[in-house]
């Protein structure tokens, strides 16, 4: 099962295991990673599960489209690798991925 | 995590109570919680209930607040299946309906809502069914595969939005609204005459102005629905779906002020030392709206959960939060900021035709709502214009070809100008 880490805002570092198929959003929530609300649970409507995809993860994991690229055309804190993780699905590939918070969900 | 002589219990593990305690000791609470839930299911999400997960084959798991040992884990007393009876206030003690009774030195209720029940001939009937819960969603579910004809009793979000996932099985659906038009309650006329025509173009039938006499069976199974009018309408399944009553009895009996709602103040607190309500069953106040208002909404449970929170472990209060709503539809997405029901004018922006819109919301001049149609970047936008109470103008917010940020830009500035 590839392991990924989220690094919340106060640098506390989280590595869980994620099933491939599973949204990286559900990984952060099944294994109560703080600063991951997912108050929309996945809809894609609140933006609370905004995450920084590390610089060398990025190819990887792809850039935000449609409705999440939009909704990261308003949303806080926006910077280079922001992606929503409710709209990245886990792939064997992902193994060793680092995602960061912000502070708006510390 | 700071130790604590206090002990929570919290009534009712649905969203509002899963939370309150997740953020309790994310917050660093060190004193012992209790979580008790009717249901016997961990905490889980509701509102995919009527959307994604109706639709899809996704497991109950997935819809889990927490993963289920993370209650052991994190010193939680989750305790599924069982019902409160009673609660001495004096001797400060939990009655559970097996006999057996818990010590509180804070209490929470977080009661939720029950789908108010229809009153009419033939309510009992097979094929008859109602959602709040899993167990609801489960036989929705199933029965969804096997149905010809769903007849829809009420306008509303989960009535809409299992007419949506009905039609994605190819069951044909009627709805039947009381009032004249659709979401008289919780839309303006605008956005629920849109929806009206997109339910119409997927084939759905409606029926406004309906006055239901009875619903009609036979071998115990549900025929049809027939209306005070004389007419009838064919169905194998009817879903009531005609909104909710808070959960209050129990905090009523305890002498909590209440108004349709436990009444709650900014951080939960009811009208009882140390008893406090989160979530649907609260009538609650709103930093930005004058009134108290009974939310209907996930964002709104889990900013009390966190405040309540943030007030037991000790920790500062964040920002107050600017109440939302969402719902999908067929391939639609409606988002709401804010409080549209206040609203004295409207401007429209976007192309209703092109499925991609918002109606925002005026009230004396100040932003106070957008409903957001596809639109989920001026969601977000109008979210926080509404918050910092923007006064924009209704020309530029109207132009689709200026830029948003432009047009929701502190107006409000024109106000303030003069004094800098």
């Amino acid at each position: 099962m590839p392991h990924v880490t989220f690094i919340e805002f106060n640098s506390s570092r989280h590595t869980v295991a994620a099933a491939p198929g599973q949204s990286l959003m559900r990984a952060a929530v099944a294994h109560s990673v703080p600063g991951i609300d997912a108050e929309c649970g996945g809809a894609c409507a609140c933006a609370t599960c905004h995450v920084y995809i590390a610089d060398d993860w990025q190819a990887l994991v792809g850039a935000a489209q449609g409705n999440e690229k939009e909704m990261l055309d308003f949303a806080n804190e926006v910077g280079p690798g922001s992606r929503l993780a409710c709209q990245i699905t886990v792939c064997a590939e992902m193994d060793g991925l680092t995602v960061r918070l912000p502070q708006s969900q510390s | 995590m700071n130790p604590s002589n206090e002990s929570i219990v919290i009534i009712g593990a649905g969203h509002a109570g899963g939370a309150l305690a997740g953020y309790l000791r994310q917050y660093g609470f060190g004193g012992a919680i209790t979580l008790l839930g009717a249901e016997t299911t961990p905490p889980y999400q509701r509102p995919p209930l009527s959307k994604a997960w109706l639709k899809d084959s996704a497991d109950t798991e997935s819809l889990l607040l927490k993963a289920p040992d993370w209650y052991r884990d994190n010193g939680v007393a989750l305790r599924l299946g069982c019902t409160v009876e009673q609660i001495d206030a004096r001797a400060q003690r939990v009655r559970l309906a097996s006999g057996e009774t818990l010590a509180y030195t804070q209490l929470v209720f977080a009661t939720g809502a029950a789908a108010r029940r229809l009153a009419l001939p033939g309510a009992e009937l097979q094929g008859v069914v109602c959602l709040r819960d899993l167990v609801d969603a489960a036989q929705i579910k199933a029965q969804l595969r096997g149905a010809k004809r769903l007849a829809v009793i009420g306008g509303g979000y989960i009535g809409l939005e299992v007419a949506a996932t009905a039609r994605h099985f190819g069951v044909e659906v009627v709805v039947l609204e009381r009032e004249p038009r659709l979401l008289s309650r919780s839309a303006s006329a605008p956005v629920a005459d849109w929806l009206h025509g997109l339910h119409a173009a997927q084939g759905v039938a409606f029926h406004f102005n309906a006055d239901i006499a009875a619903i009609e069976g036979a071998a115990g199974q549900v025929t049809g629905l027939r209306l005070a009018d004389g007419r009838s309408e064919s169905c194998d399944m009817v879903l009531v779906g005609i909104g909710a009553e808070p959960n209050s009895a129990l905090a009523q009996g305890l002498g909590a002020a209440t108004e349709a709602g436990i009444v709650v103040d900014a951080e939960g607190r009811t009208s009882l030392p140390q008893v406090w309500a989160i979530g649907d069953v609260t009538r609650r106040p709103l930093a930005h709206f004058a009134g108290l208002f009974r939310l209907e909404s996930v964002p709104s449970a889990l900013e009390q959960a966190r405040r309540v929170a943030c007030v037991l472990a000790g920790r500062e209060l964040p920002a107050h939060e600017l109440p939302w709503f969402w719902s999908d539809q067929y391939a639609t997405k409606l988002q709401i900021a804010g409080m549209a029901a206040l609203s004295d004018s409207t401007v429209l922006r976007g192309d209703p035709l092109a499925h991609k819109f918002t109606v925002f919301h005026l009230r004396a001049g100040v932003l106070c709502a957008a409903e957001c149609i596809n639109s989920p970047g001026e969601f977000l936008a109008a979210k926080k214009a509404i918050a910092a109470q923007v006064r924009p103008d209704a020309n530029s917010l109207a132009d689709a070809a200026l830029p948003l940020a432009q047009a929701l830009a502190p107006a409000a500035q024109h106000a303030l100008a003069p004094s800098l």
